[in-house]
């Protein structure tokens, strides 16, 4: 394997999983060109004490590092100047940590609009009195154009977000996002407390990928304590993580199709997708799942009548899902709608990183379940499907895919079920601080988690990366030279969080 | 699908009498009709939820729990709502949307604070993010407790608001 510039930096050893290296003085500049022009991928951004994080991915090798940027003062180099993708992330870095980033091309507060109890509620100085608020809108000139402004409070039961759009007659020349209005604070609230009161924010950061985001919280603190969840215990995960991709694919096919105001293929949908839920309730005791993936394991065991019921419920959909299909394919006003419409360019998905059906839809060939394989998928292996045309109709195709996916994985799952214990022996508190990373595969791309844990067990530090941070942007371009009346439709086929985005 | 059609026209309704028993539901209409006449419009806010309840908000939606056959409608605009449905810890950046969408809304209206967030700020207690229950910010006449209630207790919540008929309307 050709070493990379970053392999020479020096390794911090308390970090488990994924190296973890320091940047020297330059090494944000290179890390910023190599970001721009090779195969390495932004995975996170995040602050920290006098340090700045950045996770990446380099995708021939297949292997992931955190690289680390100490820091002097309360100046940080930027890397969004030579990588767009990272602007927001470092706006939300000068928001939450105090600092500034210098020569950041957008330096517009992001998640702080001005109403917070403090400012800076994660720098190192603690929390200061004050808010910094938001600044406008960019400008979009010329005659003839005229403004929309949508939300946050939207025409549905839909999360809080607002959408300035800049449009010429029907065709939308701009669309801009203003994102935090969902900001609970959940970072610096899981400081202090241990990791198993931080599993109950994990699974609250966006309630659709409660068992993703849970796994991933988990899986850091389980590399930080160097423990294992036993084979039953990650085979479980992955039945309800398959559950609740199922669910929210299965929610999101009928909702676009909603959106393209066809409403047989939504009630089908939804019905299905009424079905995982039961069964997941009568299996876990939560229709979400919540708080059922724990630091070492699960916290519910899969008897014989549940595991029937899981079994019955693939069937069910495996009888229903070719008739779908086929309404899907068969229906010519559907595709009217959907095909063309909102294309996302590779090279921008590439660019960005983007994970889930979206990137996969235009082109990149990238699931954290096969390419950083964790247990139990490095041996059940999910089969990824790739399209490249990057419209609506691709981002149907990839999750109607996926659904089929999902359901032989939980045939492969259950067949291959170990017996034994469901969770690991409580350990002892760590005596040293340590801390760990991971990358979980949910419903809508790879979840980013970091922990760090203090000696004695309380979180130092434990940052989530929805993967909604690298797909809210190209939103923004996919709809552009759209109609405004698309709008709902793509943003739909996107469907990113705005909980998890914001945190 | 013609097919599907007709494979769906003869099979039997998946409409369910419970979960939410069929009485209850009648008492619910009768309890709407009595003070609206026969519908009730409800305009959702998410005032930073962290989504759950809102899966489980469009839940009611689909074929089992059916809640538009009780004259229940989830509308666009809160001009054209009755019920004020709040959901999350009231993050302090959606507090004026917040209030806002309250005022836009005609009297007589109601204010049901759903989940826990929305009860008293849940899990996420204590953050420099959220001012915490619903009621904090805005009058509330019922809660639906629940992290997040499922469908049933939802459906039961509005029958609790619209039995009560000492309640008077703000
Ligand atoms: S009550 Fe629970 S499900 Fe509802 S918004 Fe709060 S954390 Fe999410």
């Amino acid at each position: 394997m050709p070493a990379l510039f970053i392999d020479d930096w020096a390794p911090v050893a308390s970090h488990r999983g994924w190296p973890r290296r320091l940047a020297p003085a330059e090494g944000w500049r290179a890390l910023g060109e190599a970001l721009r022009t090779a195969d390495l991928v932004l995975l996170g951004l995040w602050g920290d004490r006098d340090a700045v994080h950045a996770a990446v991915f380099h995708a021939p090798q297949r292997r992931a590092a955190v690289l680390t940027l100490p820091l002097a003062g309360k100046h940080v180099p930027s890397l969004g100047v030579f990588h767009a993708p990272a602007i927001r992330l470092e706006r939300a870095l000068q928001d939450l940590h105090g600092v500034t980033v210098v020569a950041l091309p957008d330096a517009r507060p992001w998640l702080d609009h001005g109403t917070w109890q403090c400012a800076a509620p994660l720098g190192d100085d603690g929390p200061a009195p004050g808010a910094a608020g938001t600044t406008g809108f960019l400008d979009a000139s010329g005659p003839a154009l005229h403004q929309i402004p949508v939300g946050p409070v939207h025409a549905g039961i839909i999360e809080p977000g607002h959408f300035r759009f800049t449009a010429h007659g029907e065709t939308v020349v701009r669309l801009e996002e203003r994102l935090g209005y969902a900001h609970k604070g959940i970072e610096r609230l899981m400081q202090g407390g241990d990791a198993v009161a931080g599993t109950r924010l994990a699974a609250r950061v966006s309630g659709d990928s409660s068992v993703a985001c849970s796994w991933a919280y988990c899986r850091a603190v389980e590399l930080a304590l160097g423990i294992e969840p036993p084979p039953r215990a990650t085979v479980l995960r992955a039945v309800m993580a398959e559950l609740e991709r199922l669910a929210n694919h299965l929610g999101d096919v009928g909702a676009i199709c909603n959106d393209a105001s066809f409403s047989l293929m939504h009630a089908e949908c939804i019905i299905l997708r009424e079905h995982v839920l039961r069964v997941a309730g009568a299996w876990t005791g939560h229709r979400l799942m919540m708080d059922r993936v724990v630091p070492g394991g699960v916290a519910v065991d899969l008897d014989d009548k549940a595991r029937d019921a899981v079994q019955a419920l693939v069937r069910r959909i495996d009888a229903r899902l070719p008739e779908l299909v086929e309404l899907y394919d068969n229906t010519a006003s559907l595709q009217d709608r959907t095909v063309g419409t909102g294309r996302l360019p590779p090279t921008l998905a590439a660019q960005f990183g983007c994970g889930g059906c979206i990137g996969r839809a235009s082109g990149r060939d990238f699931d954290a379940r096969r390419d950083l394989a964790y247990p139990p998928y490095d041996r059940h292996v999910p089969l990824v499907t790739v399209f490249t045309e990057g419209d609506v109709d691709a981002r149907v195709r990839v999750r109607l895919a996926e659904i089929d996916a999902s359901l032989r994985l939980i045939e492969s799952l259950l067949t291959a079920l170990p017996a034994g214990p469901i969770a690991c022996l409580p350990v002892a508190p760590p005596t040293a601080m340590v801390e760990g990373s991971a990358l979980v595969e949910g419903f809508r791309g790879d979840i980013l988690a970091y922990v760090r844990l203090a000696p004695g067990g309380a979180i130092e530090r434990c940052h989530l990366r929805d993967p909604s941070w690298f797909q809210w942007p190209l939103l923004e371009a996919a709809i552009e030279g759209n109609i405004v009346a698309d709008f709902p439709l793509c943003n739909k086929s996107f469907n990113c969080s705005y909980s998890g985005h914001d945190l | 699908m013609r097919r599907l059609l007709l494979k769906n026209l003869f099979s039997r309704p998946l409409t369910e009498p419970a979960p939410v028993p069929a009485d209850v539901g009648e008492a619910l209409r009768g309890a709407i009709a009595r003070r609206l006449g026969r519908s009730l419009c409800i305009r959702a806010v998410d005032a930073g939820s962290c989504n759950g309840c809102e899966l489980e908000l469009h839940a009611l939606g689909n074929a089992f729990y059916d809640v538009e056959r009780f004259g229940i409608r989830f509308v666009a605009s809160p001009r054209h709502a009755d019920v004020l449905l709040v959901t999350g810890p009231v993050t302090t950046n959606m507090r004026v949307a917040l209030e806002r969408t309250w005022d836009a809304m005609p009297a007589p209206k109601w204010v049901i604070a759903t989940g826990d967030c929305a009860a008293g700020c849940g899990v996420f207690e204590g953050s420099y993010a959220c001012v915490g229950a619903v009621s904090r910010v805005i009058p509330v006449d019922i809660v639906i407790g629940g992290c997040p209630p499922p469908p049933e207790e939802l459906l039961r919540g509005l029958l609790a608001l619209l039995a009560d008929d000492r309640r008077a309307p703000r």
